[in-house]
């Protein structure tokens, strides 16, 4: 399968359509694995890294996962490719600037990844909509195991699984889930959130990860610690967390809705009004109006089938989407136009938002349906 | 001007380093300056930034210059990347290693997922252990009909793959 017909799909996660979906946007599992007898992949040489990928390649492309994969040499993948997948959550940042040496292979339903010779020879991940780690987790488990068949891992009776970095060493996994909390930011309250997950173990970053800034209402949240826990136990306190964020944003909404509803109605009508008329916007404002559109949606303003036309708009109005759709590369202003030119395309089909069938949210459930 | 460590060479690197408020000035030839691992000026202490402020003193614990025998891989090195070379760095540079690990994580030992293959190798190592000290029971007390049977068992266990 070639790089372009993967990029027709769309990727599962973005259908937005797992368990919380309002408010869970997707979960990630990734393990971190390295061979035995092979110096890792940043401290290797070219030939190392070279013989390294001639011998895991071929196992990955074999599983039976796979079978409907893409697979590409970083090399052959042009800039503009690389950065549609790192939006897409398919590579990491990190990835995306490896060239001959790293390989990376997708399977159709853009659920599956394996990044081989990123800081560990193999990086393999499930992506998720919604709230699916232990689904998640279960899937690149089975993966795992087969591969461990194939390829001899680099295993320590007392550390686990070894990785470059220490950060890493024992389970080698990070499983993570993006959520989306415009009623915590409104309310001043996600910087108190913040630091309650932090205190357990969870660090919480921005949408493209580690060091990015939090644009749009999005977090994701992950655990720190891989070693002395077992992977169930982790992906289970995890869950846990993400559940009471879960029902912390939907009393934040009942919240404001009672107390500030003016407040945020006018974000969201601000949000429609702009996005349905400027001719200029970078990236960072489309997704920080999105979310309130989608907010506005999860509310009851706007007809539960523009929920979609959303979710596209979020993925489709990044850099690299958009320059890949206009077939060229695109001077940042010329993006900004193009991009204010999209959003008002896909909001002429939306109604203006109904005041009057703003509803309180349903209080915060405890059940779960992550099976 | 002479490099300060060999007094021989000529220096080409001069080093600046602010310790505890006070500046220290070095000047040293480029063979002093890449044993001393400060051939790369931008190269500061990446593991303070990426695992914590003291990481780097950590992997000092052990023996003063002390290399991966695997991969070569050096204490400085880890000071300036935050990474390890390759898995038998763990050993390696355990003493380091160990506290800083510890202090990381939540527990200092793995007790999740082992690999299916490493538990088959695991259980037939201790049953091949168990035949033969059946198999020199079975022979010490001349029970040859047994023995002969434990032989053929620990040969087939034994060429498994």
């Amino acid at each position: 399968m070639k790089i372009s017909d993967l990029f027709s799909g769309a990727s599962e996660w973005t259908k937005n359509d797992g368990p919380h979906h309002q408010i869970v946007i997707s979960s990630r599992v990734r393990l971190a694995r390295n061979l035995r007898g092979h110096p890792f992949p940043g401290w290797g040489k070219k030939s190392d890294r070279l013989q390294i990928l001639e011998l895991i390649k071929p196992q990955v492309e074999e599983m039976p996962e796979l079978h409907d994969a893409c697979s590409e040499y970083l090399q052959d993948l042009s800039q503009i490719e690389k950065q549609v997948l790192v939006e897409r959550h398919l590579i990491s940042r990190e990835h995306a600037a490896k060239g001959v040496g790293s390989a990376v292979i997708i399977n159709k339903r853009q659920t599956l990844s394996i990044m081989i010779n990123e800081e560990d020879h193999l990086r393999m991940q499930v992506i998720r909509s919604g709230l699916q780690l232990k689904n998640a987790f279960r899937q690149i488990n089975k993966v795992d195991s087969g591969l461990e068949e194939r390829v001899d891992y680099a295993f320590h009776p007392e550390l686990g699984y070894l990785t470059a970095c220490p950060t890493n060493v024992g389970t080698g996994m990070r499983a993570s889930a993006m959520i989306h909390l415009p009623a915590l930011v409104l309310s001043d309250q996600i910087n108190q959130v913040i630091q309650a997950v932090n205190k357990i173990g969870f660090a919480v970053r921005g949408l493209y990860g580690e060091g990015t800034e939090a644009m749009g209402n999005l977090f994701q949240i992950s655990n720190q610690t891989t070693l002395g826990e077992k992977e169930e136990e982790i992906i289970a306190r995890l869950n846990k967390v993400i559940e009471q964020i879960i029902g912390h944003e939907k009393n934040a909404r009942l919240m404001l809705l009672q107390k500030k509803q003016e407040t945020v109605l006018d974000h969201i009508g601000r949000g429609y009004g702009i996005l349905s008329h400027a001719y200029s916007m970078s990236s960072k404002e489309a997704l920080n109006l999105l979310s309130f559109l989608k907010l506005g949606v999860d509310l009851h303003l706007f007809p539960e089938e523009c929920q979609r036309a959303i979710d596209e708009l979020f993925i489709l109005t990044q850099p690299a989407h958009l320059q890949r759709s206009s077939r060229k590369k695109l001077a940042p202003e010329e993006r900004d136009a193009l991009r204010a030119a999209i959003i008002r395309d896909k909001l002429k089909e939306f109604p203006k938002p109904d005041i009057s069938k703003v509803a309180p949210p349903q209080p915060p459930n405890e059940e779960h349906n992550d099976e | 001007m002479i490099c300060d460590v060999c007094k021989n060479n000529p220096a080409t690197v001069f080093l600046t380093q602010i310790v505890e408020g006070k500046m220290q000035k070095v000047n040293l030839c480029e063979g002093c300056a890449k044993e001393k691992g400060v051939s790369d000026p931008t190269g500061f202490a990446l593991a303070d930034l990426l695992l914590g402020i003291g990481a780097a003193e950590e992997i000092e614990k052990g023996p003063v210059g002390q290399r991966c025998p695997a991969c070569g891989f050096s204490q400085n090195d880890f000071k300036k990347t935050g990474r390890l070379g390759c898995s038998v760095c763990y050993d390696t540079f355990a003493d380091g290693l160990g506290s800083l690990i510890k202090a990381m994580h939540k527990g200092p030992r793995h007790v999740g997922k082992v690999p299916a293959r490493l538990i088959r190798t695991l259980e037939r190592d201790a049953r091949i252990r168990q035949l033969r000290g059946e198999l020199e029971a079975a022979v010490s007390a001349e029970n040859y009909e047994d023995a002969a049977q434990l032989r053929d068992q620990l040969r087939e266990l034994e060429h498994q793959p």
